[in-house]
């Protein structure tokens, strides 16, 4: 996030642009609908399904899956042609602006209507709110990044916040929020192929040889695979070892078939998790994980707020911490691995990491930091992007609407779009073993239109199969108005209905994201 | 801008305060103690109990303290017979008018309406105590309702329609017969209730437990310690509570600040049974003849560096690739990466941010 949490609770409007946050953020939920009850906030839903999140909405934008960049466009046609962009600030400190006008320019809201499905109306309307707020956030979250043009519906959100000039303001940014506990710690770590800790580039000769220095060998200059791409060259026989940390591919990964597939090929697959996953079931050697209330450490949330975690128990029978696995492994090989504690590492990281230099254990015992904390007396930063951008000017993009990889046909007529519900997690690995949980939502739904239903003759509660080109599986069917016509929606927690044998792994050709969020099926009662 | 401060007397005491303050909030601040039961940080005032009640000079009668705002030249007193006889008659009432078992209540020891019994040094209610015999309500396994209990402060409905804005909760009927609940005299599990177990942290007495807790330590017997959720990038602050080696419930706590204020969703508060489930794995296992079988770690250990080391000969570190993981700790990303680059000697790392 650009902006800091507590900041949406006190702004004056809110775009939420793919995100069903009661569902899958609750808490930054009722910051939002803090802010519209008790603070007189405006909420912009934009939305394919009537999230709840609609009942606090000043406006429900219902685009057709996978056409944002098309609705952003429209909304910014209409900022620009009615003048109300910040005409200031776009000067001072941004570049790219014409450029993006210009393909701007054929986004009339009534092109924008016929692409998105919105009317040129409530996209006239949104625009007004959003532009004439003085702040505003924009909140969004995979319904965003799971697409083929993922990157294009980022940077479009970006145009967006900087034409009104929300960029680097308080109350203003543009706002992903993290679906997992510490996916921008993991990447602030320099768990991707690409780069070291606070995104050092790893193609960088001068701080490879930093790192060279304190780690005492030579590093490899070539970036590495994503996971998708992992999987593909395990498929091939190109990649013969994998050690999973804590991760199940095996539900969570775009067309399972292909990821079991290649699994299998792997001349060793190694697990470390906390419970017997589907991907641990595959696996040649299994080490048992302790879980985050047995061990000293810290997670970085959706703010870049670094926050303790602390040991409150033990873990069960012979399990270890991942970081002691990780020492034991490594010193097994040859390269000791020695440190007493977690709170040694961070001291480590500390020294190679720019933006967390100042993050210490003993600061954090009282309250979380925010990085980039460059130093010791650094109060941390609540927003990113203030006076000036990490690049000097902020840069506009212009882009035109693509359409998503697989648009329904003859064949599969219907669009898929799968998601989160608020009492599961993930693929279900931890959250199905809770009996609240459980009791609350206890199996996998297909969202249908009831007008659908009733031509496929399908009824609440009975088995529906969905079956795409690559796989096929059965659910109960919800039937509900929460889906527009033509559109079903599933979860992803249920291995019994696990949505990913249809997906589309189709790549966002720039930070490889599936398409997750689109793809085309066929639905029969079962 | 500099703000003009008034001056005012409480309990003899002259004191400076800023206009638009309760009296509640100056005699806190001032470290004069008084009794509240409604009042709830972080909501509106209701001025619902008159627990607050002190005396005004020139008032007709007790003022609520919770409620009133200052004046310039105040004169308070928080302490007079008058006060207490208020205090003690409303505790009175409260008391007789429910079924304050405090021998089987999770809330004893904590309970708001007990501390005010033993403050006020109220031996037994004046009135026969008639509890109004609803069902306890016993429909899902995370809250429990028992409304015998309730002293209908109204903290649960502020609690779930303004720190949470979950709009669930209200009063219902009149009289004797009011009752707080989710719309239609439902069950919370047959109601539009998220079960983020926001109302039970702030209900002051046993009327709103944690069903799994029940019998599982006295308050007094529980360790709490503050740690950051596992589940969404929220990174919501959250009490474990343990007794006796055993994961009792989990709480928010208010002042812990950012980025949550206390509040927990249903899954930091009731998705952690996986932490002591008996599925969980204890000992390292190793695939032999297909079959994944028992091992020590140091086999382990072994088995895998000896396989990794191999590989590497025969194919180059490269086909070696490694999934760390945004379910575990920054220091433990740390060491992965380090150990893919450092150790195996490859870029191969990445973890699920993208999916
Ligand atoms: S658990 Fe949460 S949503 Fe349910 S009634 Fe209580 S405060 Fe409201
Ligand atoms: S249930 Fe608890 S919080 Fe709610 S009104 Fe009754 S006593 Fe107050
Ligand atoms: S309590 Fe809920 S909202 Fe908070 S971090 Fe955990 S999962 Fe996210
Ligand atoms: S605390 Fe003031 S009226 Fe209840």
């Amino acid at each position: 996030m650009t902006n800091s949490i507590d900041e949406i609770e006190y702004t004056n409007a809110i775009f939420a642009i793919g995100t069903n946050t009661t569902e899958n953020h609750p808490v930054i939920s009722s910051k939002v609908k803090r802010a519209v009850r008790l603070h007189g906030a405006k909420l912009i839903v934009a939305d394919p399904r009537e999230i709840d999140m609609v009942k606090y909405a000043a406006i429900w934008l219902r685009q057709k899956p996978g056409t944002d960049v098309a609705l952003l466009n429209g909304m910014m046609n209409v900022i620009i042609s009615e003048g109300l962009y910040a005409k200031e600030y776009v000067e001072e400190r941004t570049e790219g602006f014409d450029a993006m006008k210009k393909i701007v320019e054929k986004y009339t809201p009534a092109y924008a209507e016929k692409i998105t499905g919105v009317p040129a109306d409530d996209i006239r309307t949104a625009a007004r709110i959003y532009a004439k707020a003085g702040k505003a956030a924009i909140l969004y979250t995979m319904g965003i990044t799971q697409h083929i043009t993922g990157t294009d519906n980022v940077k479009s959100c970006a145009n967006l916040a900087m034409l009104c000039g929300y960029l680097g303001i308080e109350g203003g940014g543009v706002d992903p929020l993290r679906g997992q506990n510490n996916v921008q710690g993991a990447c602030d770590m320099g768990a991707l192929p690409v780069v070291f800790t606070g995104y050092q580039p790893v193609a960088n000769d001068e701080t490879r040889s930093k790192f060279e220095k304190a780690w005492g060998v030579a590093l490899p200059p070539k970036p590495g695979l994503t996971i998708v791409e992992t999987l593909n060259a395990a498929h091939d026989g190109k990649v013969k070892a994998l050690f999973v940390v804590g991760e199940n591919p095996m539900l969570s990964d775009p067309d399972l078939t292909h990821v079991k597939e290649a699994l299998n090929h792997l001349d060793l697959l190694v697990v470390q998790d906390i419970l017997l996953s589907e991907t641990a079931e595959l696996a040649h050697v299994v080490l048992p994980a302790a879980c985050f209330a047995e061990k000293e450490g810290t997670f970085s949330n959706t703010e870049r707020r670094v926050q303790r975690v602390r040991k409150a128990l033990d873990a069960p029978g012979q399990a270890k911490a991942d970081w002691e696995i990780i020492c034991e492994l490594s010193t097994h090989m040859g390269y000791p691995m020695k440190y007493a504690a977690p709170e040694d590492i961070m001291k480590e990281i500390n020294r190679l990491t720019p933006s967390y230099a100042g993050i210490t254990y003993e600061r954090l015992e009282k309250e979380g930091i925010q990085w980039p904390c460059p130093n010791a007396d650094h109060p941390g930063t609540k927003y990113l992007h203030k006076d000036r951008f990490t690049r000097g000017l902020g840069l506009f993009h212009a882009l035109d609407y693509i359409p998503p990889a697989e648009v329904p046909d003859a064949a599969y007529p219907f669009v898929m779009t799968t998601g989160r519900v608020l009492y599961q997690y993930h693929t279900g690995t931890m959250s199905r073993l809770s009996k609240g949980i459980t009791e609350r939502c206890p199996e996998s739904l297909v969202e249908i239109h009831p007008n659908d239903a009733k031509k496929l003759g399908i009824q609440e509660g009975q088995f529906a199969k969905v079956t795409s080109r690559r796989g096929v599986v059965q659910a109960k069917a919800k039937v509900t108005e929460r889906v527009p016509k033509g559109t079903i929606f599933m979860n992803f927690h249920f291995k019994e209905a696990a949505v990913n044998l249809l997906t589309n792994p189709a790549l966002d050709p720039t930070c490889k994201i599936p398409e997750y969020k689109v793809c085309a099926v066929k639905v029969e009662a079962a | 801008m500099e703000i003009k401060k008034i001056s005012l007397t409480i309990d003899g005491k002259e004191i400076q305060a800023i206009p638009g303050q309760t009296i509640l909030e100056v005699a806190r601040a001032n470290g004069i103690y008084i009794p509240t039961l409604c009042q709830y940080a972080g909501t509106t005032n209701v001025g619902a109990c008159r627990v607050c009640v002190v005396d005004v000079a020139g008032a007709r009668t007790l003022v609520a303290s919770c409620c009133m705002p200052i004046n310039a030249g105040m004169v308070i007193k928080t302490d007079t017979p008058a006060v207490r006889a208020a205090q003690r008659l409303v505790v009175e009432l409260l008391w007789a008018s429910g079924d304050h078992n405090c021998l089987t209540c999770e809330a004893n020891g904590v309970c708001e309406l007990q501390s005010l019994v033993y403050w006020l040094q109220i031996e037994k209610p004046r009135f026969n105590i008639e509890s109004p015999g609803y069902e306890i309500e016993e429909t899902n396994t995370m809250i429990q309702r028992d409304l015998n209990k309730c002293v209908l402060c109204g903290r649960c409905i502020r609690a779930c329609n303004e720190i949470q804005v979950n709009e669930v909760l209200d009063f219902a009927g009149r009289g004797f017969r009011t009752k707080v609940g989710p719309a239609f005299d439902a069950d919370y599990i047959d109601s539009e209730c998220v079960f983020c177990g926001e109302c039970v942290d702030s209900c002051p007495v046993g009327a709103l437990t944690f069903k799994q807790a029940k019998f599982q330590g006295r308050p007094w017997e529980i360790k709490k310690v503050k740690t950051t959720c596992t589940y969404c990038g929220v990174g919501c602050q959250l009490d474990l509570n343990i007794h006796n080696g055993k994961l009792v419930k989990v709480t928010g706590n208010h002042e812990y600040g950012q980025p949550n204020e206390g509040r927990l969703c249903v899954k930091g508060r009731f998705g952690l049974d996986f932490v002591q489930h008996p599925n969980r794995l204890t000992t390292p296992l190793i695939r032999k003849n297909g079959e994944l079988k028992e091992a020590s770690w140091d086999e382990a250990y072994e088995f895998i560096a000896k396989k990794l080391a191999s590989i590497k000969k025969k194919h180059g570190a490269d086909s070696i690739a490694g999934f760390s993981s945004a379910r575990v700790t920054n220091e433990e990303n740390y060491l992965f990466q380090k150990f893919m680059r450092a150790v195996i000697g490859t870029n191969n790392v990445d973890h699920c941010a993208r999916l």
